[in-house]
Formats: structure tokens, sequence, C-alpha cells
């Protein structure tokens, strides 16, 4: 039996340990904040630093951001905005679809569909670059929103989730359905969507996230200028000329609000949406 | 209001029907819901593979300028650059392991024991790195890891009189970085995890374990560990996936897929360097299949000596 002075002291010992983790997860967020509020050639001489002359700070970058380069910024918020809502909406449809279909129905191939499902999600799309490229080409498919949405679109962690949540849906419904002269598809749309909710919540944030800060193949699809997303368009203000740091920080501060916002609001979904898939323990 | 049973039987009608009705039978449904996934896969991903296995044989000048050039390509692997980038790759990789799976253990234990205070707030302090894109997380880590003596990580250092470092210049410090980048982004996400499995583990098996007399570290040994086995392993798995397909942190510190001696060319950098710079398409298949090659063989590695394979079951 440990003392009580002990334990308060072990509590205390975690307490402070786990504030020193949430300083180092929560600071860059922080200077990010304040580095955009500093004048750009502060930051090409100091870099991030605790050098902050506060009575300098202000919201000129930020005005800078929406009026600068012909309001090109905007342009990229709303590219973004536009792919990550169409991209989450279609995968939202079509893997809940796919995923219904492998736990609510016995059928032929069943079986292989899903093993499938599970061999693609074990493979590192990156790979997968280059003839992907290739084929864009070759559907006409580089410098459209469409380019950049379509190969992802039916992603197979969300299959797998919906299929797991599916399994729990109560498969008397299905019959009950039948019986009151529903067709298959009304069932699903009509009757098993309204109950997988939960999986949609949990499931639109996730995809919502990755789309909003998709990288690597939004780099090689989108081409031109006025069609770039807010990562790919912020990265191409990195020039080996001189960094536009006045537009950058804000950009990024920017960036990260919309994410954030979504993410306290619905915070219990995010957390449910990375614990279930995978994770059979 | 359109009810069928109620609505006229005219001809045309039933028709109609019944195509629907074949449409969205109970036999065919399921291949109608599939659908999407099977058009996808082969579009997507089968089709991409089965080129990139032949582009992997070929030299590619043109649209119309292809030559077989067999294993060519492949004996060409057999480059210093190929040789560095999987010896950086892997050493990438066994660094995030190390530090992203006992890490994230302890903190999540931390933040599973009733006594902790102000848990919901760690745990979304922990969460919000991963919210960020990977060129918000690399433009802080550039900048605080700067040349500069002023820089955030190097005044720090100066304080205890250690001397500026070019971060970013040097093997090392820059693999430093790496590391950290992805600890920062990803250990929030390796915390829900464990913490998932926690709640999973019965309470009165700990209570059991305390009535033998078992102190708190042999709870941790013989029940937390054990019981997070497929967790941990999960865990490892989508970190050797992560590490080895790393392409946008070091993209984004370098701007691009060079850096200064190659001290930050992954894999993936190096498929992209030829491909996309180099116009190489076929150099770059073929290091995009040994790539898969290497991961295939590390996960089946990792799965065996777990011993995965030889119980049944979870």
């Amino acid at each position: 039996m440990k003392t009580k002075a002990g334990s308060k002291a072990a509590s205390l010992l975690i307490f402070l340990v786990l504030t020193v983790f949430a300083i180092f997860c929560l600071a860059p967020f922080f200077f990010l904040l304040i580095s955009s509020l500093r004048p750009g050639a502060e930051m090409i001489r100091n870099g991030i630093s605790f050098n902050v002359d506060f009575t300098a700070l202000n919201l000129n970058n930020y005005w800078l951001l929406l009026e600068g380069k012909d309001g090109i910024y905007l342009l990229w918020y709303i590219n973004s905005a536009i792919i990550t809502v169409l991209h989450t909406l279609l995968s939202l449809l079509v893997t809940s679809m796919v995923g219904y279909g492998l736990a609510m129905y016995e059928f032929k191939g069943k079986n292989l569909i899903f093993t499938i499902v599970l061999v693609v999600m074990m493979i590192p799309v990156e790979i997968l670059i280059l003839p992907l490229y290739k084929l864009a080409i070759g559907i006409e498919m580089i410098n459209t929103y469409m380019g950049v949405i379509m190969p992802f679109v039916v992603a197979p962690m969300s299959i797998f989730f919906f299929r797991q949540y599916a399994e729990s849906l109560p498969k008397e419904l299905l019959d009950a359905g039948r019986i009151d002269g529903c067709g298959e598809f009304r069932i699903f749309f009509q009757i098993m969507m309204p109950l997988m909710l939960p999986a949609f919540g949990a499931m639109g944030i996730l995809q919502a996230m990755f789309s909003w800060n998709g990288f690597v193949w939004p780099l090689i699809v989108l081409r031109s200028n006025d069609m770039l997303t807010l990562p790919i368009g912020l990265q191409s203000l990195i020039t080996p000329y001189g960094n536009n740091y006045d537009m950058l920080f804000p950009g990024a501060v920017m960036s990260v609000i919309p994410i954030i916002l979504l993410f306290i609001i619905n915070q219990k979904a995010f957390i449910s949406g990375l614990t279930v898939g995978g994770v059979k323990g | 209001m359109a009810d069928p049973s109620v609505i006229g039987l005219g001809k045309p009608f039933i028709r109609r029907s019944r195509l629907k009705q074949l449409f969205s039978s109970q036999k065919t449904a399921p291949y109608v819901f599939v659908l999407p996934f099977i058009l996808s896969f082969l579009v997507f991903f089968l089709y991409p593979i089965v080129s990139t296995v032949i582009m992997s044989f070929q030299r590619i000048d043109g649209p119309g300028d292809i030559t077989f050039i067999g294993l060519q390509n492949y004996k060409n692997l057999l480059n210093p650059h190929f040789f560095n980038a999987v010896w950086l790759t892997t050493r990438y990789t066994f660094w995030t392991i190390l530090v992203l799976v006992p890490l994230p253990l302890v903190l999540s234990i931390f933040l599973n024991k009733k006594t902790t205070i102000g848990k919901n707030f760690f745990r979304s302090a922990f969460f919000m790195p991963a919210l960020t894109s990977v060129i918000v997380a690399g433009l802080f880590f550039r900048l605080a890891f700067g040349e500069q003596q002023t820089t955030l990580v190097n005044s720090m250092l100066g304080v205890f009189g250690i001397k500026p470092t070019i971060w970013l210049q040097d093997a090392d410090a820059s693999m430093f970085v790496m590391v950290l980048l992805c600890t920062w982004r990803w250990m929030g996400v390796n915390i829900i995890y464990f913490l998932s499995g926690l709640q999973g583990i019965p309470e009165e098996l700990y209570e059991a374990a305390a009535i033998d007399g078992a102190s708190e570290f042999e709870q941790f040994l013989h029940i937390t560990l054990p019981s997070l086995k497929p967790v941990i392993m999960y865990v490892v798995t989508i970190s050797v996936y992560g590490g080895y397909s790393m392409f946008a942190e070091s993209f984004a510190l370098w701007n691009g897929p060079r850096s200064p001696g190659e001290i930050g060319m992954t894999i993936v950098n190096y498929i992209y360097q030829e491909g996309f710079n180099n116009n190489n398409l076929g150099f770059g298949s073929a290091i995009g299949i040994a790539l898969f090659a290497i991961v295939m063989a590390v996960n089946l590695l990792q799965l065996f000596s777990s011993g995965f394979f030889k119980k049944e079951g979870t």
C-alpha cells in the first residue's frame, strides 16, 4: 500500500509530464499565430524565435493575403473547399454502400472482395504515383478537381469502417423493409442510412481532414496556379528566390482554422473515427 | 405518393418496374452496392499496379517512344543514391517506431488513470497537431530549426551554452528534425489508438492483481502489455507503412525532392525526382516496386517475429 502523500506526488508528476508534452504540441500553433502578425522582413532575419517585438504585431499580412496577387489565395481556399466537400460527400456515399453491402448480404465473391479491400489498405499509395500520373494524363484528369478526387474516392479504410459499423445493425430490419415492399436501395437509403449516422459523422470528418490537408497527389495533378489547393499553393510561395513569409504565415494560420473549428465542435466523432477500423483489440 | 401498387398498372409502368425489380432484387443488389469498389479497384489500383510493373521493364523517352530493356532498371537500382534512400528511410522508420510506440503508450496510460486531472484537455492538445497539413508543420519546423542564432531552437540551446547548429544542412541533425516532426504530428493519433485499447481491458484484472500484491509495474508488465499486443502490432504496422512511404515531410523541409548531400532523400523522394524531374518513368517504377517489396518484407518479418502466424485468432 502506498502512502497518500506518495500517490499525490505521483499524480503531480504525471500532470507535469503531460503538461510538458502539451506545450510541445501546442507551442507551434502559438508561434505560427505570432509569426503571422509579424512583418515578413523580421522573419527572414530571425526565423521563428523568442525575439518578438510585440508592439509591431499587426494584421497587415492578412490584408495583404486577401488582396495580394489578385486574390489568388482566396481562389486556393475555394479550390480546397470545393475539393474537400466533393471528395467527402462522394466518398461517404460510395464507401458506405460498399461497406453496407459487404456486411449485410451473402453473395458469391464477397470474401474475395473483402480480402482485396484489406490488401489495398496495406499497400502504400505512394508507389502508385507514377502510373496514376500516366493514367491521369490518359483520361485527361490532369489539372482538374476530378483528377484530385477520383482515384481516392473509394477509400478502403472507410469501407472497412462502414462494414464494421453495419455488422452491428439488426438484420431483421432488412426483412421488415422487404415485407413492407421496399426495394433493397430504398431500405438502404431510408432505413439503414439514418441508423448509420454516427459512422457517417466519424468518416466524414476524417475524410474531410485528409482531403483538406492532402499533399502528395494534388501536388502531382494540379498544374496551373489558379487550380492549386491551399497546401500546394502555400508550398508554391516558398521559392528559391526568397520566401514570401508575409503571405505564408497568415495563409498557414487560415488553413488550420477551419479544421480546428471542426475538431472542437466534433471532438467525439473525430476520436471514434480513429479508434474503429484496423484495431481489432 | 408514388406507391407502385396504387398508381396505374399501365404497360410501360410494369416494364419499368420489372427492370427496377431486377436491378434492386436481393440477388443483384449486393453487387450493385460493391460495384463502385470493384470499378475503382480495377481502374485506380489494379491497372496502375500492372502498368507500373510493365513500366519497370521499359525505358520511356516519350509517349510513343518506349523500349523494353529487361531488367536494366532493376540493375540500375544498385547505385549509391538508391542505397542512400533505402538506408535513410530505414533509419527514419526505425526511429519513428522507437519513439512513437513507447511514448504514446506511457502517455495514454497516464491519461487513462482515474486520478489524472484535465484528461480531456490533454487529449485534445495532443491530437491538435494531426489536424495540420504537412506544409504548415514543415513551415514551423523549418524556421524553428533555422540556422540563425536567434531561432527558437538555437536560442533555447544557447541558454545551455550550446553553439547554434545548422540543422537542415547536417545529416544527423536533420534526421532528428524529421523524426521530431513526425512525433509532433502523430503522437496524439497513436495515443488515441492506445487509449481505445486500454479502455477495453476489464478493471477486474487490475483489482485481482492488486489483491495478489502485484505492483503497478508488474500489473503493466503482465496485464497491460499483453492486452495491448494487437494495438501495438497495428501501430507498428502503420508506422512501417508510414515510415517507408515518407515523402511530404522531407519535401516540405527542403522544398522539393532535393536536399543538401541527399540528407532528406527518402525512397518516395527518389521516385518523385526520377519520375517528375528526370522524366524517367521506367526507373521510377522500378524504385516503386522495390519499395513495395521492402514494405511487404518488413511487415511479414514483423508479423512472424510477433508470432502472428503461430496462434489462431487475435
